[in-house]
């Protein structure tokens, strides 16, 4: 024992690893655009007058959040198909699992991001006969954006991390690629820090993107 | 114009406004006064229904606002309201504060709504502005745009609710000034407000609210030199 790393032994075994590149990004991607857009219901649901459904969507928030999203996971990849009687694919449990729970929080964000806007705006709106959509397009929400869009970049970057979790589905992303190099040279260290440097990147570059869009957004008030 | 009936307003268990009874003609300028929570905002506030009134009546033009089956848009075109906070849309410019209502709620023509709102700039003294953003602006010139961007729907009555309450005393008088001026177009007006001088110099009449009731209606002349009731001549006294 003792600290006898060795790097170079992996390095054929980098493009390898650096493949799960794209299937944890196309994991994230996909999954963030389901969340989105359930986020965005969910959230339409919350802020509307109908109780029982602002209870529903207050409910499913709560699930997601409250327990853990391996469990979410695994629950989609093993559970759902024993009801459906159906196998589902690895990727598109992991897209599933991910794009659900990613919506809950979406949908809290939202929400937020909304309610954050002075109050005298809806009433000015209303005063001047703007009606319930135009006035949520046109005046509300491009002020919530503000509030939203950073919020959704820092949700982003977490589901980017917390994506290394299909490894125990098997989906053969960055996280498994790292594990699956480590096990055939019996040393896990050099590739799971290879692993976590790409991580670290992929985080780097989207906190940037996010920090650009806010300059920007700051710039045109 | 402006009938309201027997108006009543709860929130929750507090009573705030109690059988309140008047008519506001067209043309005519009312000013509402009395001392802070006796309702005077939300009794103004009933008027284009941005509060739901409890129980009464309010006709607006003929039109019943508190009937459901009034559509509340199409009343609330004809009566613009400005806020003591102003709120102006921070994201849009000047401009486009004041033409965004007439082009999508009344369906006027974008260039006729440019220049009516260039037209009401000038009027408030505003022209120079037309492609600033609110947080550019000066508290009174905020207020001045506000009241432009509510002129700019043509409406026929205007709802104000302590319009220099948030100034600065030097930005007062602008703004007054051209309240003033608005006065001399004919416009209906109500106004809430502290501003004791305006009301006697402009109002047509005073209508004075204590704890949610409406204590004395009357003419300037009247109210200021000789108020009827015991709560008019304190609230007098504190103010003068
Ligand atoms: N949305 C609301 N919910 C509960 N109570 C309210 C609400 N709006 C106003 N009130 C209460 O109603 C009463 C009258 O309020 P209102 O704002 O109409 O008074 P006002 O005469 O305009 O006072 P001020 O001069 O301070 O503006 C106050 O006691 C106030 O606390
Ligand atoms: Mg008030």
């Amino acid at each position: 024992m003792g600290l006898d790393l060795d790097f170079t032994q992996f390095f054929p075994s980098i493009p390898y690893i650096i493949d799960g590149i794209w299937v944890t990004l196309s994991i994230v991607a996909v999954a963030a655009l389901l969340g989105l857009s359930l986020g965005i219901i969910l959230s339409l649901l919350k802020i509307g007058n109908i109780k029982i459904l602002r209870w529903l969507a207050d409910a499913y928030t709560s699930i997601f959040r409250g327990t853990p999203l391996v469990l979410q996971l695994m629950i989609v990849y093993y559970g759902l198909p024993q009801m459906l009687g159906v196998d589902i694919p690895a990727y598109m449990a992991a897209v599933i699992a991910f794009g659900l729970n990613s919506s809950a929080y979406v949908s809290e964000i939202i929400r937020a991001g909304i309610q954050a806007v002075d109050k005298g705006q809806k009433e000015a709106a209303e005063a001047l006969g703007i009606s319930y959509k135009p006035m949520m397009k046109d005046i509300i929400l491009p002020q919530a954006m503000k509030n939203i869009l950073p919020a959704l970049m820092n949700e982003w970057i977490t589901l980017t991390k917390e994506s290394a979790i299909v490894t125990v589905i098997g989906v053969m992303d960055i996280m498994r690629r790292a594990y699956v190099v480590g096990g055939e040279k019996f040393a896990f260290f050099e590739p799971l820090i290879i692993a976590g440097v790409i991580y670290y990147l992929m985080v780097m570059v989207l906190t940037l993107l996010g920090k650009a869009l806010e300059r920007r957004m700051k710039r045109s008030d | 114009m402006i009938n309201v009936e027997n108006l009543h307003k709860t929130f929750g268990e507090l009573e705030v406004l109690k059988d309140i009874s008047t008519t506001i003609d067209a043309g005519e300028v009312v000013t509402i006064v009395g001392p802070s929570g006796s309702g005077k905002s939300t009794f103004l506030r009933c008027m284009n229904q941005l509060e739901e009134p409890t129980k009464g009546k309010i006709l607006v033009d003929g039109a019943d606002i508190t009937d459901p089956s009034t559509n509340i848009n199409e009343v609330r075109e004809n009566i613009g309201m400005v806020f003591q906070h102003f709120h102006l849309f921070p994201h849009l410019s000047v401009l486009n504060n004041l033409t965004y209502a007439p082009i999508n709620v009344k369906g006027v023509a974008k260039k006729d709504a440019e220049e009516l709102a260039h037209k009401l700039l000038k009027q408030v003294g505003l022209a120079d502005k037309a492609n600033e953003y609110p947080n550019r602006l000066s508290g009174g010139q905020k207020q001045r745009v506000a009241i432009a961007r509510a002129l700019a729907m043509e409406p026929k009555a205007m709802l104000f609710d302590e319009p220099t309450s948030a100034l600065d005393p030097e930005m007062v008088k602008e703004v007054l000034q051209v309240m003033k001026s608005l006065t001399e177009t004919g416009m209906t007006m109500a106004v809430v407000t502290h501003e004791m001088n305006f009301a006697r110099e402009v109002a047509d009449r005073v209508l004075f609210l204590d704890e949610g009731k409406l204590v004395e209606d009357a003419p300037p002349s009247e109210f200021f030199t000789a108020p009827k009731t015991e709560r008019a001549k304190d609230f007098l006294d504190k103010m003068l």
